[in-house]
């Protein structure tokens, strides 16, 4: 297939979004208050949106007559692709948050440079995110600020995720030898500007935050081979479910 | 003006179909009642978050898992809007949410039953917010202002809702067998509790006759639970899921199905908490509420902090 690494680079930013979702959608009917749990469930809902859009788009350039359905819920842990820290298990609010904040600022980085794609239909559903994106970052990044300022537990809570999280960081910028071919089309932009447009990012939200950087980290990596967390096997496990228990049923 | 004449504009008020307004005077007894019944509703909203929640995870499509995910958010929405319109009697959300958290207060006992399969989520939207409808209908013209317009928006969603859950209901009537199954198994066990939503019958209703007097309710729990059955069976016949009720007759004299009571016995010992979830669902509040002390706290803290700077600047 020529589109191979299209569709790899579609399935991508459908499960970054897909997996993320899914996480966030946890806490849907728990959260600290009933704004923040609509705020929370908002954000699961646009990204939910985004990756059934770009999963479409998946299947179609595949051309094998599988559905976004299809890829969401019947491919096993060493088909998906999304960045670890999208699977990582939620924590407390201050994990939440932080979770978010580095994902947020990255796709809103993302989506700036992927709109001028030369693929139109993946112009298109940047146009959509980035409006969205906007959103989700200016909420994390507040947050982030409010615990960071706000007591001492709340500190120490945001401290403590970051320095858990920081190691997952480096994996949400990792690209392949078929990446780099989408970028000599003019489909996807150079990662190395989107990089250090989010380290400018993240260095202003910490430093609102009063929190530090952790230094010196060793980074995990492995999502773009399959190789994921042993958590994730248990989140696939639940949202598939349904559809590896009847299968070819419509819903 | 001495208490009778304001007694007197509150009763010629509600004789005209007027609405009591928040800064109106009205009786001790009518705002209790009410701060009553609001909470109760906003209570049942989010509390009705969990049991349709359970499912979020496990949604068998992306489309299917959006739109729960929408309806839960609504719910939550919903108890938004009557918290605050609780809030204008002059009591606290924090009170609100204690009243909730200790059992003081209550909510609809719908929601102390298990979702236990996809289905149930079908059947909870097209029979549970069916009732709730029913009930809600009327209370677009309930006397009190506040409550009367957070319920014409509340109602909007709602029949949307509806339509969601039935939805999922024809795709597993018209699917797979085990689909089919999954339905009638729904069915089974949402009936009865279903009917039980409309309260106690009229004879043994301690609530209603000063509810009807002030206009707050409309309608008797039996007249609403009788329009919900005439309404239901079609809708069931058209999926070809059977009621499960052995005495479900037409009868042409009152132009309305003759129904077996439901289980009351089983009705009071949810009410005094011994339902199948009763525990979980107040656990699972306490829990997120506790969980939530901190960041409420973080928030608090800052806002005060900005407030600080803001007027130092």
């Amino acid at each position: 297939m020529n589109n191979q690494a299209l569709f790899n680079f579609l399935l991508r930013i459908g499960d970054t979004n897909l997996i993320l979702a899914q996480r966030l959608s946890e806490w849907t009917g728990h959260g600290p208050f009933l704004e923040e749990d609509l705020a929370l469930t908002n954000i699961a809902l646009d990204l939910f949106g985004t990756s059934r859009s770009v999963l479409e788009y998946a299947a179609k350039i595949e051309e094998k007559g599988r559905t976004e359905d299809d890829l969401a819920f019947l491919r096993g842990e060493r088909e998906f692709v999304n960045p670890l820290i999208c699977e990582l298990p939620n924590g407390d609010y201050a994990f939440t948050i932080a979770r978010q904040c580095i994902v947020d600022a990255f796709q809103l980085h993302f989506y700036s440079e992927l709109v001028k794609s030369k693929d139109e239909t993946i112009a298109g559903i940047s146009a959509k995110a980035i409006k969205e994106t906007k959103y989700h970052f200016r909420h994390s990044a507040s947050w982030m600020e409010r615990f960071g300022n706000g007591t001492e537990e709340s500190h120490e809570r945001l401290q403590n995720a970051l320095n858990f999280i920081w190691a997952y960081t480096e994996d949400v910028f990792a690209t392949d030898a078929g990446y780099n071919e989408l970028i000599k089309t003019g489909i996807v932009p150079e990662m190395a500007a989107i990089k250090s447009a989010w380290e400018k990012s993240m260095n202003e939200v910490l430093a609102k935050s009063s929190v530090s950087k952790p230094e010196n980290v060793f980074m995990q990596k492995g999502s773009l081979k399959g190789i994921h967390t042993e958590q994730f096997g248990y989140l696939l496990t639940e949202m598939q479910y349904m559809q590896r228990a009847f299968p070819g049923a419509k819903w | 003006m001495e208490t009778i004449d304001l007694e007197q504009h509150f009763d010629a008020k509600l004789a005209k179909n007027e609405m009591i307004e928040p800064k109106d005077w009205m009786p001790d007894n009518y705002r209790k009642h009410l701060i009553r019944q609001i909470s109760q509703h906003a209570h049942s909203e989010i509390v009705g978050m969990l049991p349709e929640g359970n499912w979020i995870t496990r949604a068998p499509s992306l489309r299917a898992k959006i739109v729960l995910l929408a309806k839960v958010q609504d719910e939550g929405g919903h108890g938004l809007y009557l918290y605050t319109a609780a809030e204008t009697l002059q009591i606290s959300r924090e009170e609100l949410l204690d009243q909730l958290h200790t059992g003081k207060a209550k909510y609809s006992s719908i929601f102390n039953y298990q979702t236990l399969t996809w289905a149930d989520i079908g059947a909870v939207g097209w029979l549970v917010d069916g009732a709730a409808i029913m009930n809600q209908v009327m209370l677009q013209r309930t006397s009190y202002g506040p409550y009367a317009r957070a319920m014409v928006r509340i109602c909007k969603e709602e029949s949307f809702h509806q339509r969601q859950g039935y939805e999922i209901m024809c795709h597993l009537a018209f699917g797979t067998p085990a689909q089919k199954e999954m339905a009638q198994d729904a069915m089974n066990r949402w009936w009865y509790p279903t009917l039980m939503m409309f309260g106690p019958k009229d004879a043994n209703s301690s609530n209603s006759a000063n509810a009807i007097k002030w206009k707050i309710k409309r309608e008797s729990n039996d007249e609403l639970r009788q329009r919900f059955v005439n309404q239901t069976v079609a809708q069931a016949e058209y999926l070809g899921i059977k009621i499960p009720d052995e005495n479900l007759k037409w009868n042409e004299t009152k132009k309305g199905y003759d129904f077996s009571d439901p289980d009351w016995a089983e009705f009071n010992n949810i009410i005094h908490g011994h339902g199948p979830c009763n525990k979980e669902r107040i656990g699972a509040r306490v829990k997120a509420h506790e969980n939530g002390k901190w960041v409420r706290e973080a928030a608090a803290a800052f806002g005060k902090k900005q407030n600080a700077i803001d007027v130092a600047a």
